[in-house]
């Protein structure tokens, strides 16, 4: 009896993965992109890519638990009366009452509260909840301008004039109508259940000159007394940062491509962008240029998740970040116990992203007054400011083996890279090496 | 009426000086000399003030507007009344792009003419133009009311939601989902009620009424063309 001929065994492709042939046959299918929320995620260089060196024979490190390391951060001092004082380097961004749920909101301004720290509206306008719970709350100034209105502007303590969001740099928004319900089409000026586009750019402003003009009209409505943000995306970050510095910024938020969104097209938020990561370094270049870097602050957003995150984009020359996928989770967003929910949705806990359908079984992306009510803003509130207060501890814990007495003390010297590509973009050397890709010494 | 001037004041001053007032002041007239085409002059406002500025004015003059009843003296810069909740702004000139920028409510009347993205993304305000329109206007509108007592340039009322267009001259062309309406008799006797409003004369039936065909409100990609 011949023996069979052996065979090679089934060998897919690694260009067209499981992943992309799912892609294709649902495009096939429906006709229409794949719109979804949170950030990008592909692999890309990220924080992870970064180590600390500790302290050693030539550096001293602080007693844990018993010698000082501040964590204070005082954002807005270049022109506002009231600078915001937050306890942590850590603030919730912004997010908006529409994509999240009325207890989603009010959990984050409470969480973010006991913290010591700031939470910001978004696209939409501010509640009554959120404004309630929320110490510090920062105004978001939109495109759409939905629900903007001087009585909210003046209640708020800062305000963020956006002007892109790491998912999408360029792109606007669509709250889809099955999320507008009664209260978010009435905040919104528009009527319930269509659609709801938010535009890409501002209505009455283009470019960093008109800018200048427009935060001086919030500076004269509010008195001159609130810290005035500019949010961009992670595109252009060194001209970027540079023009925000122009037009007046008191703090820049910079958010890379790992930021998240309520909902956009996945081809978008996958490819347009640059990582977090590349952005710091160019960002913190513009300020040092112009002699305002720890004058005008930076915020940075995208993909962080712990207290190293923190750790290292302060050390890169960041004075803040700010955190929203990590948030939700903390408030119960993708939890295991909620598997079998997800599981009907066609997913699973950890990947769960429609968002912008407003089924979402932990009650947080909803407008489903059934879905909502499962989440106990209290309870969601505490987990999230126990999430901030261990991410705070962390990046003290690793302030202090670096020998520095406050977290905002970190710089770039204490890093080094794990690949090249990380060394390149943070520009600090390869783990092993003195060798920082594009400046020398390899 | 109590004068300030805005040449030795400066924005500043000027702005601290009328927000300071409130609903039942002593000095309810005002008026603003040497605006020397200054931005962002009487925005922020709240209280039933009559505020004339002798002179041009430069962007987001009278933004945010509440309550309060502004009449500019000559011509406005980019967002003159952007995003005002109620009152008056009154441009005896011309105005630049975007008068009336996603406002809430009041009456924007400008005499002369308003340039590209006149009542862009409005949410509410009435706004009465007594030349022509640029290109863009209405873009994005979601409610209240465009009145045109001359001609409007192209893509007028592009992606309009609610809001409703009169426009007495020619059209260059309508944006992505706007379409003529048939004009009843509620919208003669609204766009009558605005005219006498804004003080501008002209026959209501030689308006056309233009609004959204609700086409695009929810997305389908069988509407991919027009977006």
């Amino acid at each position: 009896m011949a023996a069979e001929t052996p065979r090679t065994l089934p060998r897919k492709s690694a260009t067209f993965d499981d992943y992309t042939l799912s892609e294709i046959r649902r495009a096939a299918a429906t006709g229409i992109y794949d719109i979804r929320g949170g950030g990008a995620k592909r692999q890309m260089p990220h924080f992870d890519d970064l180590l600390f060196l500790g302290a050693s024979m030539s550096r001293y490190p602080l007693e844990g638990y018993r010698e000082t390391c501040g964590t204070k951060v005082v954002l807005g001092t270049q022109f506002a009366k009231n600078p915001i004082e937050l306890d942590i380097p850590i603030t919730i961004a912004g997010m908006s009452f529409g994509s999240l749920s009325a207890p989603a909101k009010e959990a984050l301004g409470r969480g973010a509260t006991i913290a010591g720290t700031s939470t910001t509206t978004g696209d939409g306008g501010m509640t009554p909840e959120e404004r309630g719970q929320s110490k510090t709350l920062v105004y978001q100034y939109l495109p759409s301008r939905y629900g903007m209105n001087p009585d909210d502007l003046r209640k708020a303590d800062a305000i963020e004039v956006v002007v892109g969001q790491g998912a999408k740099p360029g792109g606007g928004g669509m709250l889809l109508g099955q999320k507008i319900s009664d209260r978010v089409a009435e905040m919104r000026d528009l009527p319930k259940g269509i659609d709801q586009r938010s535009a890409c750019r501002h209505p009455d402003w283009t470019g960093p000159d008109d800018l200048a003009i427009k935060i001086q009209e919030l500076r004269e409505i509010t008195n001159w007394e609130k810290p005035v943000y500019i949010k961009i995306s992670g595109t252009r970050p060194f001209y970027d940062t540079a023009l925000c510095v122009k037009a007046g910024a008191d703090v820049v938020v910079l958010d890379g491509m790992q930021g998240g969104t309520a909902a956009t097209q996945e081809v978008f938020i996958e490819h347009v962008g640059q990582p977090t990561l590349a952005c710091i370094r160019p960002a913190v270049d513009a300020l040092q240029e112009l002699g305002v870097h720890r004058k005008v602050q930076l915020v940075i957003s995208g993909g962080i998740r712990n207290g190293a995150d923190v750790a290292k984009a302060l050390a890169l020359g960041a004075d803040a970040v700010s955190i929203g996928t990590a948030a939700l989770v903390a408030l119960g967003d993708n939890d295991p116990a909620l598997e079998a929910e997800y599981n009907k949705l066609g997913t699973t806990a950890g990947a769960y992203d429609d968002w912008h359908e407003g089924r979402d079984p932990a009650g947080i992306s909803t407008q489903d007054p059934e879905l909502a009510r499962r989440l106990d803003p209290v309870a969601a509130g505490r987990r999230l400011a126990n999430y901030l207060k261990v991410m705070t501890l962390e990046a003290q814990t690793i302030a202090r083996a670096c020998g520095k007495s406050h977290v905002n003390n970190l710089e770039p010297e204490d890093l080094v890279a794990l690949t090249v590509e990380a060394a390149a973009m943070a520009r600090v050397p390869l783990s092993g090496t003195e060798w920082i890709p594009g400046q020398g010494k390899y | 009426m109590a004068e300030l001037d805005l040449k030795q004041l400066g924005v500043r001053g000027v702005n601290s000086a009328l927000h300071g007032l409130v609903d039942g002041a002593n000095e309810q007239d005002w008026l603003i000399t040497n605006p020397m085409g200054q931005h962002a002059i009487a925005c922020g406002l709240d209280a039933p003030l009559n505020v004339t500025i002798k002179g041009h004015v430069g962007f987001y003059c009278g933004g945010m507007n509440q309550h309060a009843a502004i009449t500019i003296q000559g011509h406005a810069g980019v967002g003159v009344a952007e995003n005002m909740m109620s009152g008056r702004v009154r441009v005896t000139g011309s105005a630049s792009d975007s008068a009336g920028a996603t406002a809430h409510g009041g009456l924007l009347v400008i005499e002369g003419d308003a340039s590209s993205r006149c009542g862009i993304s409005m949410k509410g305000i009435d706004i009465v133009v007594g030349g022509s329109v640029g290109h863009m206007s209405g873009f994005m509108a979601q409610s209240g009311h465009l009145v045109v007592c001359g001609d409007a340039s192209d893509a007028l009322g592009d992606s309009i939601y609610e809001a409703i267009l009169f426009v007495r001259g020619d059209v260059s062309s309508l944006g992505a989902d706007c379409i003529e309406k048939e004009m009843r008799p509620e919208h003669l006797a609204k766009l009558t009620e605005l005219l006498a409003a804004a003080g501008m004369e002209g026959e209501p039936a030689e308006f056309r009424r233009y609004g959204s065909a609700r086409e695009l409100y929810n997305f389908d990609i069988d509407n991919a063309d027009a977006y």
